[in-house]
């Protein structure tokens, strides 16, 4: 005998391992057409393990604070060696990751996999969404550069617009009246404890929801292999479908070595409070279809602010997505086509919108 | 109901307690644990609320020196924990405003090919008497009255009349 099945012999004689494993070991993937769409959820996973790893070697020599946070990466990036590497890779990663977890979330809808029994899974799955992008607007202020600096202005100001609470939100999230140092520290902790700690959380519900359910199999094609029982194909996600997905991690990490080596991130000029706010700021890509929704809203619409209706217009489309499967058939056969219609829409909205923002002066 | 039943069936025959014990001692505990849970909870909350910092501008600020800025220019200068924006005109006239723009709170400057105050952030435009002209600024810049005293150029902040 071996020694690693000797290992495996003594672990499973006291902990029955291979119980535990079993389920996985039963679990299919429906093989189709469409199944390349189920790998972007791990992969998402895959980068989300990234940011953790090389969030932790950041941590080790990044300083908050207004008078060292520049600093700090400025020395990440020219001291450490291969400090740039690992902020350019945890930089790429951040953006990759929500850009699959965006991809993952349209896949879902169109797949129409967040029907019953999914909608626990589609709502963890749409907080996770929220949080990730939380993560990338706390984490690019950290470096304390001039367009982090008002990137973080303009985001927080529009959380204010919110009626009733939005002043004591701003309050709550610069730690004060202005973005300052404190504003900082803050987001700081949000980055590296609260969002962590709650997304660890989430995702091992959103994967447990998962494995407890099983795949999901798009309507139509459910129905043609009900019509024609040997048209059905399946693979055993326990070894077959996990190494093909660590394939695709493999692709994904090669993907990232590569763009963080040939495009390392900047780091920018350091914020000056003081300082006029730099010609063409934007923000970050995933939260231009916003911008360019807010910079296109008339200053007053009716009698109320047009910030404070596009904040509510936005907020108000967020909830209604969150419960999104709530207004779908239980039915597999009568699935709502204004469901579709949305996606459609929505897809080509924040695509367009995006583009638009990011080819506007 | 629960307890009145088992008042009503107890064993010894005595009449049931006007509190049942078990209901007392719950009550007790969670009343105990409700104020455990505040006595955690409040200062927690009190906690995220950052403390009140003191503006320490006052009314009245040293913006800059005359001849630092040459006619059809502007600077940022600072006023407490906000900044201005101290403006030459074309014909050598000082004006003074907010600048934190009134849209989202970015920081305008001023550009001397316009002849306008200009917010990078949503590309809002404001004339030299911080009036919002166009973009989306809703309101105007809080304009401030400036005085040369010698060498240096004062702006205070207007009283309400």
């Amino acid at each position: 005998m071996s020694p690693l099945r000797n290992v495996r012999d003594w672990l499973d004689e006291r902990l029955a391992w291979d119980d535990l494993i079993a389920p996985l070991r039963k679990k299919t993937v429906p093989l189709h057409r469409l199944s390349y769409w189920y790998f972007l959820g791990g992969i998402t996973l895959f980068l989300f393990v990234i940011q953790v790893l090389t969030g932790i070697l950041l941590l080790l020599d990044y300083r908050p604070g207004a008078n060292e946070a520049f600093e700090s990466v400025q020395y990440i990036m020219t001291q450490v060696q291969f400090g740039w590497l690992i902020r350019s890779i945890h930089s790429w990663s951040a953006n990759l990751m929500i850009f699959t977890a965006f991809a993952h979330m349209f896949s879902v809808l169109f797949l129409k996999a967040y029907r019953k029994p999914r909608e626990l899974t589609w709502v963890s799955g749409m907080v996770l969404l929220f949080l990730v992008m939380g993560f990338g607007f706390s984490g690019y202020l950290l470096p304390w550069n001039t367009l982090a600096f008002f990137a973080t202005k303009v985001g927080t100001e529009i959380a204010g617009q919110v009626p009733i609470i939005g002043k004591a939100m701003v309050i709550f999230l610069r730690g004060g009246e202005e973005v300052t140092g404190a504003t900082l520290t803050r987001f700081f902790g949000f980055h590296v404890a609260v969002l962590p700690g709650l997304a660890t959380l989430l995702i091992l519900v959103h994967v447990l929801l998962v494995q407890r359910l099983g795949m999901s199999m798009p309507p139509k094609l459910e129905a043609e292999w009900s019509a024609d029982l040997s048209a059905k194909r399946e693979m055993k996600f326990f070894p077959n479908f996990v190494l093909r997905e660590l394939m695709a991690w493999y692709v994904a990490l090669g993907a990232l070595g590569a763009l963080a080596a040939i495009f390392p991130w900047n780091l920018g000029v350091k914020a000056d409070p003081f300082a006029p706010a730099p010609a063409g700021i934007k923000p970050e890509w995933y939260f231009l279809f916003m911008f360019q929704t807010l910079k296109l809203i008339p200053p007053k619409v009716w009698f109320i602010d047009g910030e404070v209706l596009g904040v509510l217009a936005f907020g108000l489309v967020g909830l209604l997505w969150l419960l999104l499967p709530f207004f779908e058939s239980d039915q597999p056969s009568h699935t709502k086509r204004w469901i579709t219609g949305l996606a459609v829409f929505a897809l080509a909205y924040v695509t367009g919108m995006s583009v638009y923002g990011h080819l506007a002066k | 109901m629960e307890s009145k039943n088992r008042g009503t069936a107890h064993p010894s025959g005595q009449p049931p307690a006007l509190i049942p014990r078990r209901r007392f001692v719950e009550v007790l505990l969670g009343s105990g644990f409700l104020a455990t849970a505040v006595a955690f909870v409040y200062p927690v909350l009190r906690y995220l609320v950052p403390p009140q910092t003191a503006d320490l501008g006052g009314d009245s600020v040293v913006a800059g020196k005359v001849g630092e800025l040459k006619p059809n220019s502007g600077k940022i200068f600072r006023f407490g924990s906000r900044p201005g924006l101290l403006i030459r005109t074309v014909g050598g006239e000082y004006r003074a405003m907010s600048a934190t723009c009134t849209h989202l709170s970015c920081t305008v400057q001023y550009r001397d090919d316009l002849r306008e105050v200009w917010c990078a952030c949503h590309n809002g435009k404001y004339n030299l008497d911080g009036r919002n002209i166009s973009g989306p600024p809703p309101r105007p810049l809080e304009a401030f009255d400036v005085q040369v005293r010698g060498e240096e150029i004062f702006v205070r902040r207007r009283r309400e009349a």
